[in-house]
């Protein structure tokens, strides 16, 4: 191209090959693919350290790691799965897919995307590279609670800046995702008539804001704490510790909200094209999104029931915790009554949306029953918080996440993937995530506690079992990492539209899209 | 930058340095809080203005029970100890014990005493009038010192509530207050 060309062409047409397309790109399916891979190595990394632990839990007694390792396995697992494989997820299919289905040609801030992703694989290096360090990785949980968090030999402070990269990294992608969706709709598109997915992303966006910034606040309070002599969670200086469990529940609450909702949106997206029927109650869905995400700021302290709060303080936050319960039973509600009497198939996708209904509420009683104040005495800090947040995190937001591959995988690459695969795919996982975390809720309810790397006999047949599973679920996981990459090589060429029911703007385009989509708004009636 | 989403992006990164200082503020209004309703075991001494009880002869002379407990943090190298492990005291009536510490080091070191109250509700009924607790405590390499406590139950403790445990804990703060350590 000649210079005067390019000069005049903005750098539009400018593709640099190679890796340096990569690093440089502004291109929002670009980015979202990044986003989509990190989160897919981060999810074996976490993997593999679920089955460190559960090597180690799979007979009674000591035998394979020593208990610091344990327990750092443990944090670092968290951390990985939480910040590294659902967050890059989700925003790696809202790079993809918002641009595509509220109009527009790209993300609205194409720079800062570029950044908000190359900061992650930098955060990430440094927190694993804190598990060959003086004094191992952080061992304390993933909740940084102090004292103890305090007492990590020379990792605190990597873990801490590089919690702090990864709240900047998610910072910058929800202004971006909300700039994107609050300024660049395609005329016509109402708010209202946005596709739920961006809906329930623009209200994850909002929480992002939100609470980022407190989680950074408060590690930064640990920060000072251990080397800065303040007093913040130090009750020699007359500071409190539990001062720290407000500041991060504060956070970690609506954090649990911010990775669900977009599975909500994958789920409603999802649903109506296979039960060929458009989505139930639409606008009570935005409702309901809209009232999880207010009152996920005043339920906080369900976290910490057994603190020795004031009897008041109890019943406020059990109350409020289960008032959650409504809106989220709007949802389920919903979505049922969207398959009620649709012509339904069981492609892949549909599949792991309606496994996600019913494992999902299945989770969602079980925080109902931790709800329970006096109730939570003796669940908490067990193996039933275990199973618990498991059902709502695994067979929740990771099969969303699934689901959501699934559905616009054809759509990305132009290939449709192999429909028998990915069947199998969906029963091994759903046949060994139960099996994992099943049983979790019986050996938790009979007392054994989270977080340790030796229990009791009569809790062994359990653990084997869960032992089991988690192998099973893990290597059924590389069939996945097959199928998508055998799906971007080739196969049977996918129409424009994919599905037979799908209908939006995302639809309209071809599979692949082009490079530069919607360079011409659409215009949607 | 297009206009609109600059002004979107400034707009949403001020709520952010907002929320950063709204998590530094939760600590005052955790101690306001606190403060406010008496909660999280703290106890009350004389410089917080006790309403004065009255001091009338409570029917049948009313005895509680006040256990004590003392012991360091971590693996701080003093030896603390209640001079009697419990006492049985009459609400509304004064009294005094005495805490025992030794440094256990070759070097002078510094400790800072705090108390804890359960059951959380006599909390606010135990009233320290004159409290180790209320300074820190310097100690010379292997000395020892008593330490004095004087404090009351007021009447106004619930009726039942028989038994009250005071815990102290000792904090080494050598290194904050200026004492030489190490
Ligand atoms: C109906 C909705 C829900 C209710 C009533 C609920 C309730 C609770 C309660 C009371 C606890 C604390 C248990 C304890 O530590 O004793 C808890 C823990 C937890 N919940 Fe939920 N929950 C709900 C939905 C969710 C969702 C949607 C997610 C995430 C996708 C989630 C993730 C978690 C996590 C990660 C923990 C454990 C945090 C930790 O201590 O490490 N929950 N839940
Ligand atoms: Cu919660």
């Amino acid at each position: 191209m000649s210079e005067i060309a390019a000069a005049h062409d903005d750098h539009h047409d400018y593709h640099p090959s190679g890796l340096w397309r990569w690093v440089t790109t502004t291109n929002h399916k670009d980015i979202g693919t990044l986003y989509l891979w990190l989160a897919m190595i981060m999810f074996f990394i976490g993997g593999a350290m679920a089955l460190v632990i559960r090597t180690e839990l799979f007979s009674p007694g000591l035998q394979f790691v020593d208990p610091q390792f344990f327990n750092s396995m443990t944090t670092l697992h968290a951390l990985v799965m939480i910040f590294g494989v659902v967050m890059p997820a989700f925003t790696g299919l809202a790079n993809w897919q918002i641009p595509l289905m509220v109009g527009a040609t790209d993300m609205a801030l194409p720079r800062l995307n570029n950044w908000s992703f190359w900061i992650l694989p930098f955060a990430f290096a440094m927190l694993l590279s804190t598990m060959f360090m003086d004094g191992g990785g952080p061992a304390g949980g993933w909740t940084l609670y102090p004292p103890l968090t305090l007492q990590t030999g020379n990792a605190l402070p990597f873990v801490i800046f590089s919690i702090h990269f990864m709240g900047m990294s998610s910072i910058m992608g929800a202004i971006n995702i909300i700039a994107t969706i609050v300024n660049m709709r395609a005329p016509g598109m109402h708010m209202m008539k946005m596709p739920l997915f961006v809906w329930t992303w623009l209200i994850t966006a909002f929480l992002l804001i939100a609470v980022m910034p407190v989680l950074a606040g408060g590690v930064t309070m640990l920060l000072t704490d251990k080397f800065f002599g303040t007093s913040f969670f130090n009750a020699a200086g007359g500071g409190d510790p539990v001062m720290f469990q407000h500041i991060f529940w504060f956070f970690g609450h609506p954090e649990v909200y911010i990775l669900i909702l977009p599975s909500f949106g994958v789920v409603s997206s999802i649903l109506p094209t296979f039960s060929r029927k458009p989505l139930f109650g639409y606008s009570s869905m935005v409702y309901a999104t809209a009232s999880i995400a207010f009152l996920s700021f005043v339920v906080w302290a369900h976290h910490m029931f057994t603190v020795g709060m004031p009897l008041a303080g109890e019943l406020f936050f059990m109350f409020a915790t289960m008032l959650i319960a409504v809106p989220t039973g709007v949802k389920v509600f919903n979505w049922v009554a969207t398959m009620w009497r649709g012509s339904m198939t069981f492609e892949t996708p549909m599949l792991f949306a309606i496994g996600f209904i019913i494992m999902f509420t299945i989770g969602g009683f079980s925080g109902l029953m931790l709800a329970i104040v006096p109730a939570d005495f003796q669940y908490h800090d067990s193996y039933f918080v275990v199973a618990h947040f498991h059902y709502v995190l695994v067979p929740g937001s990771i099969f969303a996440i699934m689901a959501a591959v699934y559905y616009w995988l054809p759509k990305w690459t132009g290939n449709h993937y192999p429909e028998r695969l990915g069947k199998w795919h969906f029963w091994l996982s759903t046949i060994f995530v139960n099996l994992t975390f099943f049983p979790m809720h019986f050996v938790g309810l009979a007392g054994m506690p989270r977080r340790i790397p030796d229990y009791a006999l009569q809790f062994a047949d359990y653990n084997m079992l869960a032992s089991i599973g988690a192998f099973g679920f893990g290597f059924a996981q590389l069939l996945f990492l097959y199928i998508v990459v055998v799906t971007i090589r080739g196969g049977e060429k996918a129409t424009d539209q994919v599905w037979e029911g799908a209908e939006g703007l995302e639809w309209t385009l071809p599979s692949p899209p082009p490079y530069h989509s919607f360079t011409t708004p659409p215009v949607v009636r | 930058m297009k206009r609109p989403h600059r002004r979107t992006a400034v707009r949403l990164a001020a709520v952010c340095v907002l929320m950063l200082g709204f998590s530094y503020a939760l600590v005052p209004l955790y101690d306001a809080l606190c403060d406010l309703t008496g909660l999280s075991g703290s106890t009350s001494n004389l410089t917080q203005a006790t309403p004065a009880a009255p001091e009338v002869e409570t029917a049948a002379e009313r005895q509680v029970t006040l256990q004590f407990v003392a012991n360091v943090n971590h693996s701080m190298p003093w030896d603390i100890r209640p001079d009697q492990f419990e006492m049985k005291v009459r609400p509304g009536h004064t009294y005094q014990t005495v805490f025992h510490a030794h440094n256990r080091t070759a070097r002078p070191m510094t400790g800072q005493a705090v108390p804890s109250v359960a059951p959380q509700m006599a909390a606010p009924h135990l009233i320290k009038q004159e409290c180790f607790c209320f300074t820190s405590q310097p100690l010379d390499a292997g000395e020892s010192v008593e330490m004095p406590l004087i404090f009351k139950v007021s009447e106004r403790l619930p009726e039942t509530i028989g038994t009250l445990t005071l815990s102290y804990t000792f904090f080494d703060v050598s290194q904050t207050s200026g004492t030489q350590s190490g």
